[in-house]
Order: C-alpha cells, then structure tokens, then sequence
C-alpha cells in the first residue's frame, strides 16, 4: 500500500492524496473544554460548520441535531446473559444512570433526554462469566425514530466479554455507559450491521475505575449513517483501554468515528488503532482521534493509529488525529495516520506468481485487515467478521466487473 | 523443450513529458535449458524488458511479440502468464503487509499446479528448498517481504522460483544487494533447479560477479533499449576488462 505517514502530528501535503484527506488540527479550544451536559436544551443546534460536525451531513440526520425527529419507534433490546450476569429494565431516576460521563454533543443529549426506559447489564464484582454476554439492540424500523440508553457495568475484579449488536432499520440515537469497576476487565465489542436505510448517532462512554482494564472494538459494517463517539476517562490511576475499530464503508455510507481519549490521572494507558476500507462512489469514512494529555496525567502512555485502504474511486476517507500534552513527564505518546489506495505493485507481485487478480485483491484487503483481526478476542465475532470482510469483497469485485477497465 | 521467443518488442513508459520509448527492438530466444545472461548498463532498459515480459500494468508494449512455444503471452494477463510457465524475480520484491508467506506460497502454488498441493508433502517441500537457500523456519509465518532485508528478499524470490518450477524465469539484478555468503547460495539454488527442471533462464545483471557462480550459456550486452552485441563466455570477460564504453561512448565498468 503507498502510504502517507504522519507521525508528527502536523501532516504537510505529503499526508493527502486525491482521494483522501488526513489533516491534524489544533482546535480553537482544548478537547478538553468541550461542554458536555445532560439537558439537550443546553446545546445549541449545530449549525454543520463546527468542528464537532464539521464532516457530518448533517441533512442525513433527519432531525436527530434540531430537535425535529420525534421518537415515534422503539427499538427491543434483547440480552443473552451469561450466568451471573444482571440485566435490569429501569427508568431514568435510576441514579447509576450517567456515571460513566455526560453527553458532549446535541444528539447524545437529545438521546439522553428522550429516553424512557434504560437496560442495565451487570457483571457483579469477583466473577468470570463463562461466556460472552450478548446484547442485541434492534432498531425501530424504516421510517421510525428512537432514542436509547444503556449502561454494561463490570463491577470490582470481575473479568467480562460482552457484544453489543445493532441490526434493524430506522433512525436512532443513544448513550451507552461502559462502567469499569477497580481491577476489573471488560472486553467489549460494539457492532453496527445496519440495514441500509439506518441512521445511528452513539455516544459510548467508556469510564475506568483504578487499574481497570477495557478493550473496546468498533465494528461499522452497515447503515446510511453511522457516528460513532467513544469517549474513554480514567478515574483513577492504573487504567488501561484499547480502543480497537474495523469499518467498511460501500457506496453512499457515510461511517464516522470520533475518539477522545481524556488522561486526567496519572499512571493510564491508552492504544487506539482503527482500520478501515472504502469501496464505491460516495463512500466516506472519518475518523477523529483526540487524545489529551492533562497536566496531572504523568507517566502516561498513548499510541493512536488510523489506517484507511481506499479501494475505488470516488471513496474519500478523512482522518485526523489530535494530540494534547500538558505535561512533559510521560512515558511516551505518538500517533500515525496514513491513508492509501488499493495498490497496483501488491497486485502486480500477487499476481506474477499466478494468483488470479480476484484472490490477490482479497488477499490484499484480508492482509490490511489481518493485524486487527486478530486483537479481537471473542471467536464468534471474529468469524462473523471475516465472513462479513469477505461479502464486502464480493461486492467490490462485482462494482469493478461492471466498470470498463480504464488502464492498460 | 520449450522455447520463448521476443520479437522485436518495443515498450515504452508514460512520464509526465508523454510516452518514452525504452525497449527499442529486442530480439531474443531462449530454450529451455539455457542460461542467458543479459548485461547492461544503467539505464538501458534491462528491468523493463523483465516487467514488459511479465505485464507490469506502468509499461505498455507498443509493438512486437513475446512467445512461448508460439502462444503469444502479451496477450496474457500478468496471471496467466505465471501459470502459462514465466517466472520473474523481481530486482524490488513488494511487502505485502498482513499476507504470511507460507500462505502466499501455497496460494501460488495451487494456482500454477491447478492442485492445491498436498499439505504432507508441501510442507516438506517449502522447508527443503528453504533450507537449500540458508532461510530459517520463522520467515514462513511472516508477511510477505515486510522487514526482510535485500538479501532476505532476493532469497525468497529464488525460493519462489524453486517452488513453482517455471518454465523460464527472468532474473532480474538477483545478484544486487547480495553479499558474498549470500550469492553463493543463491546462486547454487539457481544452478540446482537448472539442472533439475530443465529451465531457461535470462539471467539480468549489471555485472559479471554473479558469472562467476553460475555459468552463461550465452552472453547478450543490452544498450540503448536493445541487444548490442551477443556471445559466449568470452564475452563476460571482455565486459569485465573494458566494461560498457564500447556500447554507450562513455566509461561504465562491469566489474565491482
């Protein structure tokens, strides 16, 4: 793959290419002093033009950041626990509700303040579920609106695989906390396999209690629009998240994730690494990383990294990684970004020794997507996923078939 | 027996000034079980005559044919013409991130054979001819090229070679890069599958160092996009005494 390299955080025009764009940004403001709160009325209406929404089209939400869309659907959730594992229905004066953290933009806040009802899943303190607990979160169907709330708690010492899955149709928007107790881990993976007409805006809060360790998988797959916004705290010393994330974004899908990883306390240490391929005309995937470094966070140490595979033309992936340091006292920080087309000289090689050009194009592909694939840990996501990258390449084959070639 | 036969292959290259014309009219046949060393200077079309045989997509054939016991392979897609018995060791292998070789191995395997070979013997198979080129165990569940040194590149593209069994392989500047250890066994790899597979091999080289471990049936010096002059060995040690003056009216040794 040719690829751009920005490990300084202060991309030049070496970064981009024609089809792409990976810029670092430094804000008007710190990450960190961005508002958050749980009352949607304490946020004005975007207008698109901020650097929250700056990539978003925001004509897509279908009212989700003005207030217009009217929860007229509900989506089910359905939980398959593993032994020991609590699921409560609650209302929203249950008081564990928002500890993980507050909504930091319009839609989370309009999720939070529309919902009526909220599950909680509790993994009690000292136990090892036997196995991986499911949630499956089913949207309100095609044309309908609703808004969510979920919380998954793993509580003191308890060690937790949990999936959260999101299949169905309509326009949706929620909060999910992720609550990690002390010593407790909690590896969880968040799939959005969308019908095509869906429209998702999620804010995932993901708070580490003292050397807790979370490892959080983004998986977008489906949907018209997809935004995802995983923000991970650290209450106390000691913490640990991996932020992992794969997506695939065909024709028309517009597939966002933004990420902000807040180190306040000192002694945490946070690994991002998200991939993703495009394919089709109008395809666009962001992806944001800020990452910040308070002045009390000494000894921490952070590596975020964006990698994008642009397969056809007319795909546009846009990355930026942000990197704020307010002490010098870490143990080390750094970030890549690099986005890349679908290379020529990686065929040309597969294919001298015989591959026919279809199995080195899934070679190819299979390989980007190889080093993260295997950091996801729970097997049945897994497979789901590398049959899920293989349809997604039958596709691409079949859009490249249609076309007439255009180079000799 | 097999014979490959170039035609007056003429290729050129687009570059920002429009086409360039780089292969000016090569003649050429080899047969199988011959060893032909072409030596050039820099410059004088040598990697593209090996990518225009192979059917790299930057370099277009503007004329002439490639032929392999009278079946046009510039006809070919770069592919088929791996499976129709080409094989080209390239001067820059490509890292293919996330692709373990021993998976590529097999996949090209099952794809020239038209079998997938049988994981028993397979298996026995890539450790001996790993270990006849000195390559150790580990690099079978690496990516494909991805941190191998030159050297370590250019021992997998003979590896390749071995396993696949290619009617001819163009070798283009195996010998770059290669310290002393190294070329002598890549160079011994390449005389043991000449011996045993009845191969034709255009060996491409800017030097005669590599002559020296593996015998040139014929020796061709190749300026200006074309073959200058060919002979026997003689020939090689006329290059390695007054290096390439002679073909581009500038002194270029051939010789390290």
């Amino acid at each position: 793959m040719t690829v751009a390299e920005n490990n300084t955080g202060l991309a030049g025009p070496g970064g981009t290419n024609t089809a792409t764009a990976a810029e670092a940004v430094i804000p008007a403001a710190s990450r960190g002093e961005r508002f958050t709160g749980y009352d949607v009325e304490a946020f004005e209406v975007p207008s698109g033009r901020e650097e929250n929404w700056r990539f978003t089209p925001m004509k897509r939400l279908r009212g989700l950041h003005n207030g217009t869309a009217e929860a007229d659907g509900t989506v089910s959730v359905d939980v398959d626990a593993a032994s020991d594992v609590k699921v409560e229905v609650v209302g929203r004066g249950d008081d564990r509700l928002g500890v993980g953290g507050a909504p930091s933009d319009r839609v989370a806040a309009q999720a939070y303040s529309s919902f009526t009802e909220a599950t909680i899943v509790t993994v009690p303190t000292d136990t090892k579920p036997d196995k991986a607990t499911l949630v499956r979160v089913t949207g309100p169907g095609e044309g309908k609106t609703a808004y969510g709330h979920l919380q998954l708690r793993v509580e003191a010492f308890s060690n937790a695989s949990i999936v959260l899955d999101h299949v169905g149709s309509g326009t949706y928007a929620d909060n999910v906390e992720f609550v990690v107790g002390e010593g407790a881990k909690l590896t969880v993976v968040s799939v959005q396999d969308w019908a095509d007409d869906a429209v998702h805006v999620s804010e995932q809060h993901l708070s580490l209690g003292k050397d807790a360790t979370l490892k959080h998988t983004v998986v977008t797959l489906g949907g018209d629009l997809v935004r995802v916004s995983p923000t991970a705290r650290f209450a106390e010393a000691g913490g640990d998240v991996e932020m992992l994330g794969l997506y695939f974004a065909d024709a028309g899908q517009h597939q966002e994730h933004r990420l902000f990883v807040d180190h306040a306390v000192s002694h945490c240490r946070s690994n991002v690494m998200y991939k993703g391929a495009l394919q089709g005309n109008g395809a666009h995937s962001v992806w944001i990383g800020d990452v910040l470094i308070r002045a009390a966070a000494e000894a921490t140490e952070t590596y975020e990294l964006n990698r994008n595979l642009v397969l056809t033309e007319g795909a546009r992936a846009d990355s930026v990684p942000n990197l704020e340091i307010e002490t010098g006292e870490i143990e080390g920080a750094g970030h890549a970004s690099a986005t890349g087309r679908f290379d020529d000289e990686q065929l040309f090689y597969l294919q001298s020794r015989g591959i026919p050009e279809d199995a080195a194009r899934r070679l190819v592909v299979r390989g980007f997507f190889h080093e993260i694939l295997m950091k996801i840990d729970v097997p049945e996501v897994r497979e789901r996923l590398v049959a899920a990258i293989e349809a997604e390449l039958e596709a691409v084959e079949n859009t490249a078939n249609a076309e007439p070639a255009t180079t000799a | 027996m097999s014979t490959l036969e170039i035609k007056d292959l003429r290729a050129s290259v687009t570059t920002d000034e429009g086409a360039k014309e780089i292969l000016k009219g090569v003649n050429l046949t080899v047969k199988s079980g011959e060893i032909h060393a072409i030596m050039g200077p820099n410059g004088s079309g040598k990697s593209t005559l090996s990518y225009a045989i192979a059917g790299h997509p930057k370099y277009e054939v503007t004329s002439g044919e490639v032929l392999l016991d009278g079946e046009n392979v510039l006809e070919m897609s770069v592919d088929e013409r791996a499976r129709a018995g080409l094989f080209l060791a390239m001067q820059y292998p490509v890292e293919v991130p996330g692709v373990s070789m021993s998976n590529f191995l097999r996949t090209a395997a099952t794809a020239v054979r038209g079998d997938a070979p049988k994981l028993r013997h397979w298996v026995k198979e890539v450790k001996e001819e790993m270990a006849k080129l000195e390559i150790s165990g580990e690099f079978a569940d690496r990516s494909v090229n991805e941190g191998f040194s030159g050297g370590e590149k250019k021992r997998h593209e003979i590896l390749q070679m071995a396993l696949l069994k290619p009617k001819f392989a163009v070798l283009d500047e195996t010998d770059s890069g290669l310290d002393v250890d190294a070329l002598r066994v890549v160079s011994q790899s390449v005389n043991e599958v000449a011996e045993s597979t009845d191969i034709g091999v255009m060996l491409i080289t800017h030097y005669t160092r590599i002559l020296k471990h593996i015998q040139p049936d014929v020796v061709h010096v190749f300026a200006d996009g074309k073959i200058a002059e060919s002979g026997g060995k003689d020939l090689a040690d006329e290059l390695e005494e007054n290096g390439y003056v002679k073909y581009i009216g500038k002194p270029e040794p051939a010789r390290i």
